[in-house]
């Protein structure tokens, strides 16, 4: 058994009286890519975003390393571990700009052809203006701007739901490659259980904002039990 | 009997707002209610105020003076904290931003013996400082709830790479800001070529030197243009803090995700 990166511990998270996590805990291990799935409003993004404290959970814990993430300083934490939205909003009037976004907040100087490269994009788009880049483009800048900050772990909500099937599955070789090389722990919410099959080696199923299992992926589509056969039956 | 005949001739002004009125109605505005409203409610304030500065003046005591002007700040904050619904805080930002503009004018003409601490000067200068504040603090305000809530993901994208609350919402903040001191600054650039500012034209219709007349638009414009500046900056600092957490978390609005 793989050391663990992030646990997530009677995780609950409500707001304006609607209670949309209900005590998760999920367990995500070191250099693995979990998969999230679940039915919509079953609250997957609000987890994702609870990780890395965009949102402050309501009780419960996220420990990162062992070490409880509500009492580092959430600057720090969102740094080590990375978010990618479902679309990229990027900053500034070229790639460069968009890529050191974070790490000139932090006044570091980062080489932006290396980050460039090291997501399958030419260095030669670095003075390109971002919103000339097609989406998937962007979305590799997105994952770019996170692996400037030497994060050690990367959230995706949804992250190639606005992408065309090529540009897709280019980013998925490109999350499949960082992990690889860079040993990233991965963290995706994901409606789409095909990329499930591709990408993930650890799968969670959310439903109603309770975890209601976790599974290594075989498992997931052969052994898991009544809650994700209805899933991925669509019955959920 | 020369008075009354004055009112009914400025009532004639109101064919003006009837045409507007006309106009909206035609073409589906939504505006006609609102205006209507506005006519109704300035022409009872004004003539109210009117009878209170008569009687402030007659008092001649600047503690009544501080007590109206202080009344004033109050009103100013409940309409700006109407028009900007779903801010925190919106009436408590909006008093500090107008009060301390209005204090802080107040305070350098009389210490710099600019104008006498008479009720005279004060009330009127008062009044115009806060009426300016108010629409720049709504503007502010405003603008600030509605791109926090359009730009949602930018602002999340901002945070999850590091920045804080305050870098996140640097460029809504200046954007905000921009657009609530840009009337004014222009109409500062331009006074005296495309626009005579109130005072000015009221002291020329009511007969006075135009040097002299020009001499008070002066020192208006400069009070309006520092006290207007102060109040939209302090109330887009206060006003952007009171959506975020100190764990530099945007707080979700009423509408949740």
């Amino acid at each position: 058994m793989a050391s663990l990166k992030i646990e997530i511990s009677g995780l609950e998270y409500a707001i304006g009286g609607t209670e949309i996590l209900k005590g998760v805990d999920i367990a995500i291990r070191d250099g693995g890519v979990t998969a999230v799935v679940g039915p919509s409003g079953a609250g997957k993004s609000t987890l994702l975003r609870t990780i890395n404290r965009l949102i402050e959970p309501t009780s419960g814990e996220v420990f990162l390393d062992g070490e409880p993430t509500s009492g580092l300083d959430p600057l720090e934490l969102r740094r080590r571990v990375g978010m990618v939205f479902q679309i990229p909003a990027l900053f500034g009037k070229s790639v460069e700009d968009a890529v050191l976004y974070g790490a000139r907040l932090l006044g570091e100087d980062v080489d932006p052809g290396g980050l460039l490269e090291m997501v399958g994009l030419s260095a030669s788009l670095a003075e390109r203006d971002p919103q000339t880049l097609s989406v998937g483009q962007q979305q590799r800048v997105a994952i770019a701007r996170v692996l400037a900050l030497r994060a050690e772990a990367l959230l995706l909500d949804e992250p190639t739901s606005a992408l065309d099937e090529a540009a897709r599955s280019r980013v998925e070789e490109l999350v499949t490659d960082l992990n690889d090389r860079l040993g990233l722990t991965m963290v995706f919410v994901t409606h789409d259980l095909s990329q499930v099959e591709r990408v993930a080696d650890h799968v969670a199923l959310l439903a109603g904002g309770r975890c209601e299992g976790e599974w290594s992926r075989e498992d997931f589509f052969s052994l898991a039990g009544e809650w994700a056969r209805r899933y991925i039956a669509g019955r959920l | 009997m020369a008075g009354l005949q004055t009112v009914g001739s400025a009532l004639l002004t109101l064919v003006l707002v009837a045409v507007a009125v006309v106009l909206s109605i035609y073409e589906r505005l939504d505006l006609e209610k609102d205006i209507t409203v506005a006519v109704i409610r300035s022409f009872v304030q004004l003539a109210a105020i009117g009878y209170v500065i008569d009687y402030v003046f007659g008092l001649d005591n600047l503690g009544v003076v501080a007590l109206l002007l202080a009344g004033m700040v109050l009103f100013a904050a409940w309409t700006s904290a109407r028009r900007a619904a779903d801010v925190p805080n919106a009436f408590l930002i909006a008093a500090v931003g107008v009060g301390v503009a209005a204090l802080a004018t107040l305070v350098l003409l009389l210490a710099l013996g600019i104008v006498p601490a008479t009720a005279r000067y004060l009330i009127p200068l008062g009044g115009m400082v806060i009426g300016n504040s108010m629409n720049a603090a709504s503007l502010t305000m405003t603008r600030i709830r509605d791109d926090l809530s359009e730009q949602r993901l930018k602002i999340e994208s901002a945070l999850a790479l590091g920045a804080t609350s305050r870098q996140a919402v640097s460029p809504i903040l200046k954007t905000a800001l921009q657009r609530a001191l840009i009337p004014l600054i222009d109409a500062t650039k331009t006074t005296g070529i495309i626009f005579l500012p109130g005072a000015m034209v009221g002291m020329i219709i009511a007969g006075a030197d135009p040097l002299e007349a020009v001499r008070l638009q002066i020192v208006v414009l400069y009070m309006l243009l520092g006290s207007v500046s102060i109040a939209a900056i302090l109330v887009g600092t206060l006003s952007y803090r009171s959506f975020f957490t100190p764990r530099h978390q945007l707080k979700t609005g009423p509408s949740g995700r």
